[in-house]
């Protein structure tokens, strides 16, 4: 099974190469250092929140309310940095990570304590948090302006040539990394998602499991809110709206399973450099970027086709071999 | 005494039918929360009550249908949503799908076709739209939330890419007729299209084999199959049958705001799901009936409309929306579950 997962995740890898050559081959300039800056700095925050993604898909759940969560506390440090525009970068990102830390932790509480299922409740706090973006700014926008200059500067400022933002992110996807594969917590998400009853005989905590998935969410969330605020130097309502669904496309492309316990690290972050490629891409192969939509949703589709066709043979080995069987006998 | 009474009967029966308190209220309490269309018929009086009070026009005759407006389209697709998530699936693509349907009759108005050819293309793009969802799913084992993800983007896109940041406002003369006419001036006919569509869906889901079946393999996928439900079959077709109803809206709405936009309806398909799970039927699959999810459509409806006489902006309604939802099925889990610690 291993093996076939390393394959699936070679091919995604031969895909995205193929894309990048035959666009840079129609339009050099998509590998000029300004356009792959740009590639690096959108797909950095994708990945990221891709891989956060990754924990409640593996338990079988999923996080819709990760954008509304960002639109929520990039508006609430947008308008702390407006209000006192010398405030330290340090308390802008404290402030994030508590506010998302407190947003995941309700949606932790509902889904580990009551046992609700995750779909409902991250599709209810993510319309409430929504709106709730809209009652703290009152429907206005923070422009670019108004910010102050530390909190736009630091997540576009430079280390080795690189934003801060592809630092963040790689720093946060090494830890997911380590977390999923050389932790216990992490491999009993696996566990958790592969078959719950199993998991629970041998003395995982289920409710301890799935609250900390969502104050993970919920912690990166804030602190992707606060990156992609200052990156685009604009905070309102319908911040990264719709964002949830690329997240989980970018899991989905990458082979992750919706129904828990299937998917890894680096599917995620191919998947995710997948779609990077094609959004970004289309405009400079003159495709008007109207059909960016279209051409994303055709894509997800043959990528998720093509990875349950590879996965249904195994899936249904057990059915296939007896029910001749019984035919037969 | 009641303790111990309290104690065996959670002995005795875990946390299921019979309630272990031993105290009537919380007993009479459980008793209502496990009829929730009860539950709802109650909110829907205390929301009228209040908005009557709110406003001396709200109970006119008049008003009541016009206000049913605000909330048909998306009734519509509640009646077949329901029976997609009661078959364990979802449908996140119907309101790309109105915007295709929107586009496909602006399209088509553009060269000449009439009203009645407008509706009949709207239903059939939404049908094969609807088809091809249940394709992927039913036939390519893709699951359903992935698969609508995907079309969802999909047919959206192509709303986009066929009109970018243009509009199609010229339809024929009497297409308003669709969306804004009524009986004798009164009943807006797309709300008897609703009643229409709501008592053929009940007998459906309630009446008949096929619902029974749907009952069936949504709370035991591999057991229906089994005994010999097509499982498949019945999913492509519910399926099929959302588009449909999406297309129905989508020619409702088109005629009602009388022009076609590729950001037209977006969320709405979340708005539809909420009222699904509000009416009680479980997001998993399995069980819930109809009457709930009809009574849960008014229960929105008149609640959005008494939040707008109070003024109240939209993204505040998304607020409460969000809230009703979680409250709504945290609140029996909540009292059953400190009703279990009592005992």
């Amino acid at each position: 099974m291993r093996k076939l997962l390393h394959d699936r995740d070679a091919v995604l890898t031969a895909i995205v190469a193929l894309l990048v050559a035959g666009i840079s081959l129609r339009a050099p300039v998509f590998l000029s250092a300004g356009s792959l800056d740009t590639l690096v700095t959108d797909g950095a925050i994708l990945a990221m929140m891709a891989l956060v993604q990754l924990l409640p898909l593996l338990t079988g759940g999923i996080d819709l309310s990760i954008p509304a969560n960002m639109a929520l506390t990039g508006m609430v440090t947008a308008l702390l940095s407006r209000a006192h525009p010398d405030l330290p970068v340090v308390a802008t990102v404290a402030v994030a990570l508590a506010l998302g830390l407190a947003l995941g932790a309700v949606n932790g509480a509902l889904i580990a304590f009551l046992k609700m299922p995750p779909i409902v409740v991250t599709l209810g706090t993510m319309s409430v948090y929504r709106g709730l973006v809209f009652l703290v700014s009152g429907g206005a926008w923070v422009n670019a302006h108004e910010f102050g200059k530390a909190y736009l500067a630091f997540p576009l400022g430079r280390l080795l040539g690189l934003t801060h933002i592809v630092w963040i992110a790689a720093l946060v996807i090494a830890a997911g990394y380590v977390f999923l594969n050389h932790s216990t917590k992490g491999r009993e998400l696996y566990a958790l998602g592969g078959n719950p009853a199993a998991a629970r005989y041998v003395g995982i905590d289920e409710t301890r499991s799935l609250l900390l998935v969502y104050c993970i969410t919920g912690v990166a969330s804030g602190l992707a809110g606060y990156l992609w605020v200052a990156r685009y130097a604009i905070a309102y309502t319908e911040t990264a709206l719709g964002f949830e669904l690329q997240t989980v496309a970018a899991c989905v492309i990458g082979g992750v399973s919706t129904s828990g316990g299937k998917g890894g690290v680096a599917g995620c972050l191919l998947g995710a450099a997948f779609l990077v490629v094609i959004l970004n891409a289309l405009p400079m192969i003159d495709v008007s970027p109207f059909w960016q939509m279209a051409i994303s949703g055709a894509a997800i589709l043959v990528a998720v086709v093509v990875n349950a066709r590879s996965e249904r043979p195994r899936g249904k080995l057990i059915l296939q071999r007896v029910e001749p069987a019984k035919v037969t006998a | 005494m009641t303790a111990a009474r309290g104690a065996e009967g959670a002995r005795v029966v875990p946390g299921a039918s019979a309630p272990p308190v031993g105290i009537s209220v919380g007993r009479r309490l459980l008793g209502l929360v496990k009829r929730w269309e009860a539950v709802l018929v109650l909110i829907l009086l205390v929301i009228c009550t209040l908005n009557a009070v709110a406003s001396p026009y709200f109970l006119s005759l008049e008003n009541l249908f016009d206000s049913t407006q605000a909330f048909t389209e998306k009734a519509i697709i509640a009646l077949s949503m329901t029976l997609v998530i009661i078959g364990r699936d979802i449908d996140l693509s119907v309101a790309s799908i109105i915007a295709l349907c929107s586009t496909a009759m602006g399209f088509l108005a553009g060269h000449g076709v009439p009203t009645a050819g407008l509706l009949a293309a709207s239903v059939l793009v939404g049908a094969a739209a609807g088809a091809f969802n249940g394709l992927l799913t039913a036939r390519l084992k893709v699951p359903s939330i992935v698969v609508t993800i995907g079309t969802m983007s999909l047919f959206r896109g192509v709303a986009y890419a066929v009109l970018g940041d243009k509009a199609y406002n010229a339809y024929p003369s009497d297409f308003w007729v669709l969306g804004q006419g009524a009986l004798f001036g009164l009943i807006p006919y797309e709300f008897l299209a609703f009643v229409a569509l709501a008592v053929v869906f009940v007998l459906v889901l309630h009446r008949t084999v096929i619902g029974r079946s749907l009952y069936a393999y949504g709370n035991n996928p591999d057991a229906a199959l089994y005994s010999g439900i097509a499982v498949d079959a019945h999913r492509f077709w519910f399926f099929t049958v959302n588009g449909t109803m999406s297309g129905l809206a989508a020619a409702f709405f088109t005629s009602r705001i009388g022009s076609t936009r590729p950001n037209m309806a977006s969320g709405w398909e979340l708005e539809v799901i909420v009222v699904v799970v509000l009416g009680g039927v479980s997001i998993l699959g399995g069980s819930g009936t109809l009457i709930g999810v009809i009574l849960s459509v008014f229960v929105m409806g008149m609640l959005t409309f008494g939040l707008r006489l109070l003024n109240v902006p939209g993204n505040m309604m998304s607020v409460i929306a969000g809230l009703l939802l979680i409250v709504a099925i945290a609140a029996p889990l909540l009292v059953r579950k400190l009703a279990g610690r009592r005992a």
